[in-house]
């Protein structure tokens, strides 16, 4: 080795132990630490936030179940208002997933759940549900939209398949599938009953009100699954970026490590969408704002978009529930007219060093 | 015995057949330039060789067995391969690049060894890089980011390097450059190598076994000094050339005859009376 | 002499498939001029245009079924050589129309319209429609052309393009939730329809997308250097920025009209570029007059469907346009892109 050791190890942290070894970028951990602390002082300022305002240090108290001397803040903060909190991090967390898994193997910029047609078909089949048979129980809704989305992203994987997945041909079938439920959607909103019209609506735009400790159950326990498997990923985007025959010049069977990670995207999306309606913009943003504060490599890149689509969401949710109070704004309609002014600053101001 | 061979093989694009039954074997530890006019199949033969197509007929064999049989890392293992005009994702930069080379001596529990560190440094320092291992791709010249790419496959360790078109796009010194070095690492570690040139001179210079291909076939193989001569030359490229010794390193040079008004039938034979 | 032979045949088979193009265009055109709550045979519709004799056949015809029809034609080709534009510009085969955020800016000053003024008729719709996407076109391309790293780039134009659609297209659904009656009146705009598209409207929005059509004929051959690289196209004596400027301009010309004549209508723009692109290779003088053509089809046989499919209501166009396109769209994409 030269006399000046100018390694890897000022951009790498390299964890070894005994045969085992990994790695991360270190610019990701300072803004991984910074993510988070945004993340618990949001949670909290989320949570004083509503009708009943509640100081900070009486949130803290109330979530771990110490007593605040205010009975209502019990029923308040756990009941209402944490757990739509904590889903909104939760979807927030899968669609940035999504979207950064999905722009790392299309090379598309452009890329988000939504070209593969999982909020397309989500949301016809939950406007059928909304429109066509109003009366049906809402508990359905999330079961509808899931099967909706992830036939859509089927029917996307396998009209595309041609002894091989094509990152380009995925994309234009998926146009073409996402087109045709659109268009049906449409149809069914223009048809349909008004006030059936604007739950459906509201529906489409995305929003955590109402949600229950069962669906931040499900959530999570659908994110504690595919989050670690969009994890693992990371190397295997890695080596897909630089093109296919690279790809396999080093050994990485492309087909396989593409369908794999294209389920992994379609599942963690069609969960959130599932979950909280069609949230715009979140995977679109999320993948874009990383690279630009860590970089290009997805061991790092992941986990930062992960953490700043739960915060855009977060914030989001916060906002449409105070900007306009007493009435709330969907949160879907929040993460894009936050989202869209930071992004373009950031685009504005160019690429980091 | 032979490291990489191909027997009978068939590889086509969709309904296009390239090559036909083609048989060839890559010698052993020696610089090995393949030739040819474009569209005579010499970037195929390689991508076939590769492992980047699958054969239409026909095997390709690695120390005797077929490749299409191994696990795609045991291949990655044993052959790296530069593909032609290869593009980086934004941002990247040089180091990042040339540790993707590792990737087949990783796995999930083992990321990144003392020794994928100590590949990455050494192929750096090999081309010359190790002073811009910090820099982002996109803003290196042509020729900086082909040795980019060159380092990635050299942190690869394999016994084989096949190249296409390595030296395509950069200037004199860097070709030089490239050349040499490839030539140093096969005099120093006994690498096989296997590249398609485009510069007929520049594989007489470099390789030590030259084959020349048209129409999808090998029109000749051998030793550049026994085999290239006028009318090799002739057969394969349809152009007159005078045949010299290279002065500086004694290799046959080629100096083609200048024709201005270059009438060429279809088999790109040279008809101006 | 075979390499001009061999072009001149391909030329020959282009220039046959767009007169081809062109005669299914006519054609459709005629079928829309008959179609409808009364079906006007044929040979009176030409009768009816250029000589009208007064009848209540003839007034349909004139009044009702002529504008319909030409801006049926209109959308569609605008639309279509919008997305061609739109898809050299940013060289990214997801870009559309809608990327430039016209649709979007349109959406959202018609909703402000329907709230500010209760009820207004179809011009005020196309007149705050068309000063909506303007603003919303200019601003996607400062946005894109601002200094900084990356400054014109077609990565950033898409993603300006976008975010600035997402944006807008969120204020508005914040309005329309607001708001029911709004909701009740704008959705079916939104979801794109010729329905009583008539003289006066054709009036007001036709000059923009003749414009940009014009413009796109010598902006074509600029294009094809445009979408092989900025290094390229300068190599090549393009001078990029202006282009872009230009090319911008008409797109959204051709863009801002559409959608103030017709509402937001999607898919045409995306799709007519790629299937012109699978029929007559990467040539933009060739791809952007196909492109013209086949929007203009799509829209037209969209339309006629709207009109029949479910008499006596009308499905909107962009509703059918989809339905009948995708499938299209989607088995030539499996058939032509080999890789």
């Amino acid at each position: 080795m030269s006399a000046k050791r100018q390694d890897g190890n000022d951009v790498w942290l390299v964890v070894r132990l005994r045969g085992l070894s990994m790695r991360l970028p270190r610019r990701s951990l300072p803004v991984m630490a910074v993510l988070l602390a945004l993340l618990a002082t949001m949670t909290v300022l989320s949570v004083s936030q509503g009708e009943l305002r509640i100081a900070p240090f009486e949130v803290v108290r109330a979530v771990v179940g110490l007593d605040t001397g205010n009975p209502d803040h019990a029923l308040v903060v756990r009941e209402f208002r944490l757990p739509r909190i904590v889903l909104a991090m939760l979807v927030g967390t899968a669609l940035a997933l999504s979207g950064a898994i999905l722009q790392g193997i299309t090379g598309n910029g452009l890329a988000e759940p939504g070209v593969l047609g999982i909020s397309q078909g989500a949301g016809l089949a939950a406007v059928a549900l909304l429109t066509l048979s109003p009366a049906t129980s809402g508990n359905l809704l999330p079961a509808v939209a899931l099967l909706g989305g992830l036939g859509a992203a089927a029917l996307i994987y396998l009209l595309a398949w041609d002894s091989g997945s094509s990152p380009m041909r995925l994309l234009l079938v998926g146009i073409g599938v996402a087109a045709v439920a659109s268009a049906l959607t449409t149809y069914l909103i223009v048809l349909g009953g008004i006030t059936e019209v604007q739950r459906a609506l509201l529906w489409l735009t995305g929003s955590v009100y109402g949600r229950s400790w069962g669906h931040v159950r499900t959530m999570g326990l659908w994110l504690l699954v595919l989050a670690p498997c969009a994890l693992l990923g990371a190397r295997a985007l890695n080596v897909l970026t630089l093109g296919e025959a690279p790809a396999k010049a080093l050994g990485q069977r492309v087909n396989f490590a593409r369908t794999g990670l294209i389920l992994v995207a379609v599942a963690l999306a069609s969960g959130a969408v599932a979950m909280a309606g069609a949230i715009s913009f979140v995977g679109l943003v999320a993948p874009h704002v990383a690279r630009r504060l860590v970089g290009p490599a997805h061991e790092g890149l992941l986990p930062v978009s992960a953490l700043f689509g739960a915060l855009l969401v977060l914030v989001a949710d916060l906002i449409g529930r105070t900007v306009i109070a007493p009435a709330q704004l969907p949160v879907g309609i929040v993460t894009a007219v936050i989202g869209a002014p930071y992004l373009l600053y950031l685009l504005l101001r160019g690429r980091s060093a | 015995m032979a490291m990489l061979a191909a027997q009978n093989l068939t590889l086509a694009y969709d309904q296009q057949v390239i090559i036909r039954e083609l048989g060839v074997t890559i010698p052993n530890g020696k610089v090995t330039a393949l030739v040819g006019p474009n569209g005579c199949g010499k970037s195929t033969l390689l991508r076939g060789l590769a492992r980047l197509m699958a054969p239409r007929a026909g095997a390709v064999l690695l120390d005797g067995k077929s490749i299409a049989r191994l696990s795609s890392k045991q291949v990655a293992r044993q052959l790296g391969v530069l593909p032609q005009g290869p593009t980086a994702p934004e941002g990247m930069t040089v180091r990042e690049l040339v540790s993707q080379g590792r990737y087949p001596h990783q796995s999930l529990l083992r990321q990144w060894s003392e020794e994928d560190e100590a590949a990455v440094e050494w192929a750096l320092e090999t081309t010359a890089l190790a002073d811009m291992h910090g820099r982002v791709l996109d803003t290196l010249s042509g020729g900086q980011k082909q040795r980019a790419w060159i380092a990635m496959t050299l942190a690869q360790q394999t016994p084989v390097l096949l190249l296409d078109e390595p030296t395509t796009f950069l200037d004199m010194a860097y070709q030089v450059e490239i050349l040499s070095l490839l030539d140093e690492l096969n005099e120093r570690e006994g690498r096989t190598i296997v590249m398609v040139l485009h510069d007929i001179n520049q594989a007489s210079r470099y390789a030590h076994h030259l084959i020349a291909m048209r129409g999808g076939q090998v029109v000749a193989e051998g030793d550049p000094r026994d085999i290239i001569d006028h009318s090799l030359i002739c057969d394969v490229f349809g152009l007159e050339c005078h045949v010299v010794r290279d002065p500086v390193s004694g290799t046959p040079l080629c100096l083609p005859q200048s024709c201005p008004l270059r009438l060429l039938n279809k088999e790109g034979r040279d008809t101006t009376p | 002499m075979t390499g001009n032979r061999a072009s001149a045949r391909r030329r020959f088979g282009r220039g046959a498939l767009l007169a081809l193009a062109a005669l299914v265009v006519i054609g459709l055109a005629l079928a829309s001029m008959s179609v409808g709550s009364m079906r006007i045979p044929f040979g009176e519709v030409l009768g009816g245009i250029f000589s009208p004799s007064g009848s209540i056949n003839d007034l349909i015809l004139t009044t009702v079924r002529l504008p319909r029809t030409l801006a049926g034609l209109l959308v569609g080709a605008s639309l279509a050589v919008a997305g061609a534009i739109m898809q050299a510009l940013t060289r990214n085969p997801l870009a559309s129309p809608g990327i430039l955020g016209v649709n979007a800016g349109a959406a959202l000053a018609v909703v402000i319209a329907v709230l500010l003024l209760g009820n207004p008729p179809l011009a005020t719709y196309a007149l705050f429609g068309l000063v909506g996407a303007l603003l919303a076109g200019a601003l996607v391309y400062a946005l894109a052309a601002a200094p900084g790293v990356g400054a014109s780039s077609p990565l950033r134009l898409a993603l300006a393009g976008a975010v600035l659609a997402a944006f807008l297209g969120s204020l508005t659904t914040a309005l329309l939730l607001l708001d029911l009656n709004t909701l009740d009146q704008v959705r079916f705009w939104t979801a794109g329809s010729l329905a009583g598209r008539d003289m006066e409207l054709l009036r007001l929005t036709a000059p923009y997308m003749l414009a940009g059509l014009l413009l796109s004929v010598p902006l074509a051959r600029q294009l094809t250097a445009l979408s092989l690289g900025d290094d390229v196209a300068r190599g090549l004596g393009v001078r990029s920025g202006w282009i872009k400027l230009v090319a911008g301009l008409v797109a959204v010309l051709l863009a801002g009209g559409s959608v103030a004549l017709a509402g937001p209508i999607g898919f045409v723009g995306l799709v007519a570029p790629h299937l012109a692109r699978f029929i007559v290779g990467v040539d933009y003088r060739w791809i952007v007059p196909l492109s013209a053509l086949l929007g203009a089809a799509l829209v037209s046989l969209g339309d006629v469907g709207a009109r029949l499919a479910a008499k006596p209501n009308e499905i909107p166009v962009g509703v059918l346009m989809a339905l009948i396109g995708a499938p299209f769209f989607i088995y030539l994409a499996r058939t032509r892109m080999r890789r």
